[in-house]
C-alpha cells in the first residue's frame, strides 16, 4: 500500500538536498570507507544543519549525500511515520529535494529512522539510514576519544564484557535493553543506535545496506548487506529479545514490538504495534478478510 | 478499544503560528527593526557573530529577532546559514597591530607607548539601574577628542618579545595550510590552530567558567592581561586575476593577550607564556576567558601539572560548542518511548522474579474493586 | 636455574627532565626469580620500573624480553599493539595504591575476570568459578565475589589487585611499593602470601620498595639505588648481611637501629 504524501513545494534557493556538492562528495567518501570497514567509525566534517544537533543531523546528512531525484523516501521515529520529528525531517527533504515520500517500507528506496527498524523485512537495494546520538560503544567505560580509538584498533573489548558480567552478577540479567552492542563482521564492536534489542536480529545478514550517522559526534559507520552482526552475550547467558504476554490491541499481532499506552488515571493499559505502517497493513488485510483478528477473539 | 492518535503535522504547523505570535508579542507595541537591534544591542550582535562564526551584523540582528532574543538559538540560525554559503577564498591574516583603536589597555605596565585608552566600557560604571533609560531620550553626539590617537600602537607582547621575555610563536616550517574546524572533524592531539578555532566559536558562559576555575586553583596560571584591544580592521584578499590584494571590508574585533608564569627548558631560559583570545565585534569577557583557557590547554605541553578540567583537551574542546550542547540536551524532549518501554519490560520482569510487592499491590487493587 | 634470562636490561637511562630518573642500569632477571629495587624516595626506582615495563620509553639503552612466540626480543622493536597485549597477558603490574589498579565500580569477580574476558573467555559460570578460586587463593571469602572493592579493607583491595593481575598466569610481575600503603600488621600477611604465590606459580618479579624488610622476605637478588644510579647489587642475603657500599651500610644499619 503506497501512500504518497502531499508533496512539499521544492525550494530552489537551496542546492538539491541542501548540502553543496563538495560536502556531499566528502560524505560519500566517508561512507565508502565505512562500507569497506564494517562497523568502523569514520570521522567526517559534519555541518550545522537547520535541525539541531541531537535531533538527527547525522542521519539527515547521510540521506542528503546519497539521495537522488528518483529515490522514494520514508522517515520514521519510534516506528511511526506520524511522530513530530519524522514529519519535520520528511518536510525538510520535501523542501530541499522535491523527492517522492512514502509510508510504505517496500516502496521506499531510502528509509531514515530513529530508534526502530521496520517490522516489514527489507530487500536488496534498499538503504536504511539510522540516526545515532552516541556512536562509541566504549564511551561509558572510557570518556577519552584517544583511548577508545586505540581500544578499537587493538580489538580491546574486554571492558564491555565486564559490564555484561556485572549486570548478570547484580541483576541476573544483562541490563542493556536498547542500543545493545554488537560485533560486526567478527571484528568491530558497534552501537546499532537506540533501537530496542528486539530489532538487533534484523541487522544480521540483512540484504539491505545499513548506514549510521552521528552529526554532533561527527562519525559515520556502516553494515554492508549480508554482513554478520552478533549481539554480545555469554555462552550460558545467550542474547534474548523482548516478549509480551499481550498482543496488539488494533491488529492482534504477536510478533511485533509493542508500545504501551496508558488510557486513564486508574492506569488502564493497552498495547499497540510501534510500527504504525505494519499495524495499518494488518488491519487493512483483516478488513479485506485476509488474516483473522486475534484481538477480537 | 484504543484509537491511535494522528495529526502530528497539523500540530507542527499550529506551533509555527503560535511561535510567530509569541515572538511578536503585544501588537500595540511597535515591531522591532533590525536596525534597532544592530545599532542598540551591539554586544548581543557581537556575541552572535562570534559564536556563529560569521561576520555580518545585519544577519546577526535578523537571527536575534527571529530567535526572540535567545542568543544561543540566534547563533544556531547563523551557523546553519553559514553551511549554505560558498567559500570564495581566504583573506590575508589580519594584523591587529594596525587596528583603528577604540579601546586599548594593559594591566602589566602603568603606561605604554600610545597610552591607556579606556574607550566605551562598562568597567568603571556603577551598576545602578539608570531609570532615565525608561524614557526615550536623545543622546548628544560625542565631542571630538582633544588629541588624535596614535595611528599605530605597538602591542605590549611585541615589546616583551623584543627583549626575548616572552615565548615566541614561530610559524610552523613550510607555513602549511592551517586545520579548518568548519570543514574537518576535531582529532586528538589537537593542534593549536584547531584549539583556537574551537575556542573562538565556543560558548562564552562555558569559557568564562573554565577560565574562572583556573583562577581558583583548578590549574594555576597566574595570568596578567598584557593587552586588550578593541577596534576596526580592514580585511584584505589577494585576487589572482589582479595580482594584488584588495580590501574586501572592515570588521571589528576584540583581542586579548594574557601572559602567565614563565616556563623554561634546558635549551632556552625561562620566559613568559601566552594565552590568546580573539572575537568578532566587541567581546572582552569572551576574549579574556578564551585567553585563559588557551593557556590552560598548553599546560601539558609545557610540562606543568595538567589534571584540572580546564587542562583536559577533550573535556574542554568537546563541550565548548553551545549549538552541539543545546541540541543534545534538548533532544531529550523527543519521544523516547520505545527505549523506555524496553526498560520498563526488563524492570517488571526483574521485579517479578524477585516476587516484588507490585504483585501484592495488584491484589490490593483487585480487592478494592470487588466488594 | 635457566640459562636464558626472562628479562635483560642493558645500560638503560630514563629521565623525565634531563636530570632526575635512573641512569645506566643493567641487570638480568631469570624465570621464577624475584628482584628487589631498594632506595629512598627520589632514588629513581619508580622511574626504573616504569621504563623497564615500557610504560615510558627509555632515553638510552635497551630492554629485552623472552616472548612466548618470538623469542628473545628488544622491546623497542615491538609495535604498540604487541606491547599492550604483552602487558595484559604475560605481565602484571601491581600499583602501590590498589584503587589505581582496580575498577572500583564493579564487583571483585568482574575485576578478576576482566583479563580472561579480554582474551575471549565467554562462559559466565566458568568465569565466576575461576574468579571465586582466585579469591580463595588470596585468602578472601569467596562469598564476597559480587561485592565492590569499596567495601574491602586496604589489605583486601591489594590482594584483589594482585589476583586481577595473576589470572592470566603472567610470567613476570612488576610491583611498585605493594605494601607501602598498608598497616604494618597487614603488610606481613601480604608479604607471606606473595612469597607463597611466587613459589607456587613460578613467577618472576621486580619489586620496588623503600623497605629493606620487603627485600629480605621476598627477593633472591637486590639492587640498591641512590641518586638515579645502582650503587650495589647482588644476592639479597649478602647485601643485607655484608653491605659493601657506604650508602647500603647506612641503610642496613638504620634498620638494625629501629
Amino acid at each position: 500500500m503506497t501512500t504518497q504524501h502531499a508533496t512539499v513545494e521544492r525550494d530552489d534557493h537551496y542546492n538539491f538536498a541542501y548540502l553543496d556538492e563538495s560536502t556531499k562528495r566528502m560524505l560519500r567518501r566517508a561512507l565508502l570507507k565505512a562500507v569497506a570497514i564494517p562497523g568502523y567509525q569514520v570521522p567526517f566534517g559534519s555541518r550545522e544543519m537547520p535541525l539541531p544537533y541531537g535531533w538527527g543531523t547525522g542521519g539527515i546528512q547521510v540521506t542528503a549525500s546519497i539521495i537522488g531525484r528518483g529515490d522514494v523516501l520514508k522517515v520514521i521515529d519510534q516506528g511511526s511515520d506520524d511522530t513530530t520529528n519524522a514529519i519535520n525531517i520528511r518536510r525538510f527533504f520535501g523542501r530541499v529535494t522535491g523527492v517522492a515520500t512514502t509510508e510504505s517500507t517496500p516502496a521506499a528506496t531510502i528509509v531514515q529512522t530513529r530508534h526502530r527498524i521496520p517490522e516489514t523485512p527489507l530487500a536488496a537495494g534498499q538503504i536504511m539510514v539510522f540516526q545515532v546520538p552516541i556512536p562509541e560503544p566504549l564511551r561509558w567505560l572510557e570518556p577519552s576519544e584517544t583511548e577508545t580509538r586505540t581500544m578499537h584498533a587493538l580489538a580491546e573489548y574486554g571492558g564491555m564484557h565486564v559490564k555484561l558480567y556485572e549486570d548478570i552478577a547484580q541483576h541476573g540479567h544483562i541490563a542493556t535493553t536498547y542500543d545493545y552492542p554488537v560485533i560486526v563482521n567478527d571484528r568491530y564492536m558497534m552501537r546499532p543506535s537506540p533501537i530496542p534489542k528486539f530489532d538487533n536480529p534484523k541487522l544480521d545478514g540483512s540484504p539491505a545496506l545499513m548506514l549510521f550517522g552521528a552529526g554532533r559526534e561527527k562519525r559515520v559507520y556502516a553494515v554492508p548487506p549480508y554482513t554478520r552482526v552478533k549481539s554480545l552475550d555469554f555462552e550460558d547467558h545467550p542474547f534474548r529479545v523482548e516478549t509480551w504476554t499481550e498482543c496488539c490491541d488494533l491488529c492482534g499481532s504477536r510478533e511485533s514490538y509493542l508500545d504501551e499506552i496508558i488510557l486513564d488515571d486508574a492506569g488502564t493499559r493497552r498495547y499497540v504495534c510501534s510500527d504504525t505502517e505494519y499495524c495499518n497493513d494488518r488491519q487493512a488485510q483483516q478488513r479485506a478478510g485476509g488474516i483473522p483478528d486475534e484481538a477480537a477473539a | 478499544m484504543y484509537v491511535a492518535v494522528k495529526g502530528g503535522e497539523r500540530a507542527i504547523l499550529n506551533s509555527y503560528r503560535m511561535l510567530d505570535d509569541y515572538r511578536r508579542g503585544d501588537r500595540g507595541v511597535p515591531e522591532l527593526g533590525l536596525d534597532q537591534i544592530r545599532e542598540q544591542m551591539p554586544l548581543a550582535v557581537s556575541r552572535v557573530m562570534a559564536e556563529g562564526s560569521l561576520y555580518d551584523p545585519q544577519l546577526a540582528a535578523l537571527a536575534l529577532k527571529q530567535a526572540a532574543g535567545d542568543v544561543i538559538e540566534a547563533v544556531f540560525l547563523l551557523r546553519a546559514y553559514r553551511t549554505t554559503l560558498s567559500r570564495y577564498g581566504y583573506t590575508q591574516p589580519i594584523d591587529t597591530g594596525r587596528m583603528r583603536l577604540q579601546r586599548r589597555i594593559s594591566s602589566t605596565f602603568k603606561d605604554i607607548p600610545g597610552g591607556q585608552i579606556l574607550g566605551p566600557t562598562y568597567d568603571y560604571t556603577q551598576r545602578l539601574l539608570d531609570f532615565s533609560l525608561l524614557a526615550q531620550r536623545e543622546a548628544d553626539a560625542l565631542p571630538a577628542g582633544e588629541e588624535a590617537l596614535d595611528s599605530a600602537m605597538s602591542r605590549v607582547t611585541d615589546l616583551l618579545a623584543q627583549d626575548d621575555l616572552i615565548d615566541a610563536e614561530p610559524v610552523p616550517e613550510g607555513d602549511p595550510e592551517p586545520f579548518d574546524l568548519t570543514r574537518q572533524p576535531l582529532d586528538f592531539p589537537a593542534s593549536r590552530a584547531a584549539r583556537l578555532q574551537n575556542l573562538a566559536r565556543a560558548d562564552e558562559g562555558f569559557l568564562l567558567s573554565m577560565g574562572y576555575s583556573t583562577q581558583r586553583g583548578y590549574g594555576n596560571t597566574h595570568p596578567f592581561a598584557a593587552e586588550i584591544r578593541y577596534g576596526a580592521l580592514e580585511v584584505e584578499m589577494h585576487i589572482e586575476e589582479l595580482g594584488f590584494a584588495v580590501t574586501v571590508g572592515e570588521i571589528e574585533v576584540t583581542e586579548c593577550q594574557m601572559v602567565s608564569q614563565f616556563a623554561g627548558s634546558a635549551e632556552e631560559g625561562p620566559k613568559f607564556t601566552r594565552g590568546y583570545g580573539l572575537t568578532f565585534g566587541y567581546g572582552e569577557r569572551k576574549s579574556m576567558s578564551m585567553a585563559l583557557v588557551d593557556r590552560a590547554l598548553k599546560a601539558g605541553d609545557l610540562g606543568e601539572r595538567a589534571d584540572s578540567p580546564a587542562n583536559d583537551h577533550e573535556f574542554v574542546l568537546y563541550h565548548s560548542d553551545n549549538v552541539e550542547a543545546s541540541g543534545f540536551v534538548q533532544h531529550l524532549k523527543l519521544p523516547h518511548y520505545v527505549d523506555f518501554q524496553a526498560n520498563l519490560e526488563l524492570l517488571r520482569r526483574m521485579r517479578a522474579e524477585r516476587g516484588e510487592p507490585e504483585a501484592a499491590q495488584n491484589e490490593l487493587m483487585d480487592e478494592a474493586v470487588s466488594p | 636455574m635457566n640459562a636464558q634470562p626472562l628479562l635483560s636490561v642493558r645500560n638503560m637511562t630514563r629521565t623525565w627532565d634531563g636530570v632526575h630518573g635512573c641512569r645506566n642500569v643493567s641487570f638480568d632477571l631469570y624465570p621464577g626469580e624475584v628482584l628487589c629495587v631498594v632506595g629512598e624516595s627520589g632514588s629513581g626506582k619508580s622511574t626504573l620500573l616504569s621504563a623497564v615495563s615500557y610504560q615510558t620509553r627509555p632515553d638510552a639503552g635497551s630492554v629485552w624480553y623472552d616472548t612466548r612466540d618470538q623469542g628473545f626480543t628488544d622491546l623497542a622493536a615491538l609495535p604498540g599493539a604487541r606491547l599492550r597485549l604483552l602487558s595484559r597477558t604475560d605481565w602484571g603490574f601491581v600499583r602501590q595504591n590498589a584503587r589505581d589498579g582496580l575498577r572500583m565500580q564493579v564487583s571483585a569477580g568482574a575485576n578478576i575476570a576482566e583479563r580472561l574476558m579480554a582474551v575471549g573467555d565467554r562462559h559466565y559460570g566458568e568465569l565466576r568459578r575461576v574468579a571465586g578460586n582466585w579469591l580463595q587463593k588470596m585468602e578472601i571469602d569467596a562469598g564476597r565475589l559480587d561485592d565492590r572493592p569499596v567495601s574491602f579493607s586496604g589489605g583486601m583491595q591489594q590482594r584483589l589487585q594482585i589476583a586481577r593481575n595473576l589470572v592470566t598466569h603472567p610470567r613476570l610481575v612488576f610491583m611498585d611499593e605493594p605494601t607501602a600503603s598498608l598497616d604494618v600488621s597487614v603488610q606481613a600477611r601480604l608479604l607471606d602470601l606473595l612469597r607463597q604465590l611466587v613459589t607456587d606459580l613460578g613467577l618472576a618479579a621486580i619489586v620496588v620498595t623503600h623497605d629493606l624488610a620487603v627485600a629480605r622476605l621476598l627477593a633472591h637478588r637486590t639492587l640498591v639505588m641512590r641518586g638515579g644510579e645502582v650503587v650495589e647489587s647482588g644476592l639479597t642475603d649478602q647485601i643485607l648481611d655484608d653491605p659493601q657500599h657506604p650508602y647500603t651500610q647506612l641503610l642496613v644499619s638504620s634498620i638494625l637501629q629501629s
